[in-house]
């Protein structure tokens, strides 16, 4: 036997790859899960703020008003959207979500002055009590889609594609299949559920123009409608929005989160965020539509300075997604019950992962509560709970948009621009369009 | 002889049509009797609508029990998502025609283009001519009955409800069906994933009987052949390949 163990691992079939293989050879089904891309993307990390000094003064930290105000909607739409902050909630299925954290969301959201959005299942009452404003999703499956609802929307979201799966449908899995959520979806409890990817009664970017008009005639021309892509072509799609008739665009970046989906999609289609936002934004200028069409951005983000990066280059509002999971627990080690931490690592143990990894949605045993339909799981994460911590969280996101805001010498979130940014990286100058730091390069343009 | 309102696009705007439909029809009393027109009787506003020129969007979001008779071709999305009332197209109507319906009749004295009652939640949709491809995509619970023939994809991922077929049925009918049913009294060119042709039962000839009979469709609902779901791809599995 020989005493050196040569280790050389392959950069091509490395132990992840292997894994991979070994996995897929055993089952014969693709993987499947929940959450984002976990691959190494640019992102707005790659970019910092040049805030003011000499040649630029700011405003003081606490003292001098900074607004936040965030309007959405005004092309076409009687009652524009009026919202507090920037930062609004992405739309999420009751289905992929508890009926509490719907609750959650919604009583966050109103306290702070935001939307939230239904999703891939239809409008619960819970939502609509609970949401002073309320966006409500057009998908391809139409679940539980109907007028009367419809009518009691603030906004209207077509949803063409996500970020997380740009050309994909819907998915649920048999487990979160429960009695209340098959009856909303007309669909047999317990089934593994694909919905469409395509809508049924249109196709093309011409017959959406019709689509869109119909969706207007029926809400009589008050509320907004907002059109949602995962980010692809997005210069070209973007265009194709405007000129189909959208109030609102709404990008979604491909590390945008979803509930379930085929992990190849999650990494492999679309574009980051960070890339996407630059080319809707230049969209909007070539049909100069910019601030007439309000645009909103998602995929991946976290905090306020996300945030702020997002309005300099050019996004009037962002919406969240895997960070309102992760404020009300989702990847903590423990739950919160009658004001008691519990230790929930075993529960994760159970799904083969650990607190820090969790990607395990799809399987509707969601440890902490949030990603359930199952009664003792949805237990808990309470509605009071959730909504506190969300609201701290988008507070949070909301000081420090304010903050870095002032701190470039704006008055208004929205007066933040491009040339408030550098880039660290070159990819993210190419991609953002902005200059690399301590240069005037901007890659394929200067 | 009954009043009937009539409301004339070749003067009206869609829109001004449509709030009138929503905002005013609601409190419009008249009694409706009319011989020739959808042939509902009752105590509800009776609306003739001329020159729709192949319009889009005519009548849609209705919610109030009301009679209304579309003189003439009309576009795309026609009545969508109606409830309550009852609506006759004496043409022929572009795409999506009663999508999302939600109760209520929608007729169509003519032929229909592609993914007529899409999605459709309750009510009925009649076709008396053909349909195209796509007639009943994704329908949950309405029923649509054609005097004609359907295209290809039909009932595709339908839901729940019936589509009824008089004529022919195009290729991949029904393909990754749930749980509505599909009676073809034609020639059914293909099937879809999933779907397959059952024995008919009494309970599906007496089914079939009350639709055309609701429809006004003579056609003997012993000649039809029931199409449902195998239900094999209701669970993952590895052995269902390409299926998903
Ligand atoms: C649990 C979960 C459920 C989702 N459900 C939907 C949905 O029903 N419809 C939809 O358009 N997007 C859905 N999404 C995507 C979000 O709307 C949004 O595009 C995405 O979460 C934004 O990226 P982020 O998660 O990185 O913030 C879902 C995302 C998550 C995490
Ligand atoms: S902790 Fe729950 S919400 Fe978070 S990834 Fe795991 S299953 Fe999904």
């Amino acid at each position: 036997m020989s005493d050196h163990i040569h280790r050389e691992e392959s950069y091509s079939f490395n132990r992840h790859t292997l894994e991979y293989i070994q996995h897929a050879a055993e089952h014969g089904l693709y993987d499947i899960r929940g959450l984002g891309a976990k691959r190494k993307l640019p992102t707005f990390d790659d970019l910092v703020f040049l805030t003011a000094s000499a040649s630029r003064y700011p405003l003081e930290g606490y003292r001098e008003k900074c607004v936040s105000k965030t309007v959405l909607g005004t092309r076409f739409a009687k009652k524009p959207i009026e919202l507090e902050t920037p930062v609004t909630i992405a739309g999420m299925s009751f289905g992929s979500l508890s009926a509490s954290v719907k609750e959650a969301l919604g009583r966050a959201a109103t306290e702070i002055g935001t939307s939230t959005t239904t999703g891939d299942g239809g409008m619960t009452p819970e939502e609509r009590q609970s949401s002073k404003t309320l966006v409500y999703q057009c998908l391809p499956s139409r679940y539980g889609f109907n007028p009367d609802d419809l009518r009691k929307a603030n906004a209207i979201e077509l949803v063409i594609g996500q970020g997380a799966k740009p050309g994909g449908g819907g998915m649920l899995l048999g487990q979160k299949v429960s009695e209340r959520v098959a009856g909303m979806r007309t669909l047999p409890a317990g089934i593994d559920q694909r919905s469409a990817c395509r809508h049924p009664d249109w196709t093309g970017p011409d017959d959406l123009t019709i689509k869109i008009n119909e969706l207007r005639e029926i809400t009589d021309w008050q509320v907004p409608i907002y059109v949602k892509m995962g980010a692809t072509r997005v210069r070209e799609d973007v265009k194709l929005a405007v000129k189909a008739g959208a109030d609102v665009v709404v990008i979604d970046g491909m590390q945008g989160g979803t509930a379930a989906t085929q992990q190849c999609f999650i990494e492999h289609a679309g574009i980051p965020t960070l890339a996407a936002l630059p080319l809707a934004v230049q969209a909007l200028e070539e049909m100069d539509v910019f601030g007439t069409v309000q645009l909103i951005i998602s995929g991946g983000i976290r905090s306020g300075a996300d945030v702020a990066k997002a309005l300099a280059l050019g996004a009037d509002a962002v919406a969240i997604g895997q960070a309102v999971l992760m404020a009300l627990g989702c990847n903590s080690s423990s739950y919160c019950q009658d004001g008691e931490r519990v230790d929930a690592t075993d529960d994760y143990a159970k799904l083969g992962t650990a607190p820090g990894y969790c990607h395990h949605c799809h399987t509707g045993r969601c440890p902490v509560g949030i990603t359930t339909q199952l009664p003792e799981l949805e237990a808990r994460m309470t509605p009071e709970w959730g909504a506190k911590r969300l609201k701290n969280y988008l507070q949070v996101l909301t000081m420090e948009l304010t903050t870095l805001a002032r701190a470039c010498g704006k008055s208004n979130v929205h007066h933040l621009e491009r040339e408030d940014l550098v880039a660290l990286t070159i990819e993210a100058a190419a991609m953002a369009k902005v200059p690399l730091a301590g240069t005037n390069w901007i890659p394929g343009q200067t | 002889m009954d009043h009937v309102i009539q409301l004339d696009l070749g003067r009206l705007t869609v829109r001004e049509l449509n709030n009138y439909l929503h905002h005013e029809l609601p409190n419009v009393g008249h009694v409706s009797n009319v011989p020739g027109s959808s042939g509902h009787i009752g105590n509800v506003p009776h609306v003739e609508i001329l020159n729709p020129n192949g319009m889009h969007s005519i009548a849609v979001g209705l919610d109030a029990p009301s009679e209304i008779d579309i003189r003439g071709h009309a576009g795309y999305f026609i009545a969508g998502m109606n409830k309550q009332a009852h609506i006759t197209v004496h043409g022929n109507v572009g795409w999506s025609v009663a999508e999302n319906i939600m109760s209520g009749t929608v007729r169509v004295k003519g032929c229909a283009s592609e993914c007529a009652g899409a999605s459709g939640h309750g009510g009925l949709l009649v076709i008396e001519g053909d349909a195209s491809s796509r007639c009943g995509i994704s329908m949950k619970g309405c029923d649509i009955v054609v005097g004609g023939s359907v295209g290809h994809m039909s009932a595709f991922m339908a839901q729940a409800g019936t589509l009824v077929v008089c004529g022919d049925a195009g290729p991949n009918l029904g393909d990754s069906l749930y749980e509505a049913t599909i009676y073809v009294a034609g020639k059914i060119h293909s099937f879809g994933a999933d779907a397959q042709e059952e024995p008919m039962t009494a309970a599906d000839v007496a089914r079939v009987a009350d639709l055309l009979t609701k429809s006004g469709i003579t056609r003997d609902p012993k000649l039809f052949k029931r199409v449902a779901s195998k239900r094999s791809l209701y669970h993952w599995h590895s052995d269902a390949g390409q299926e998903y």
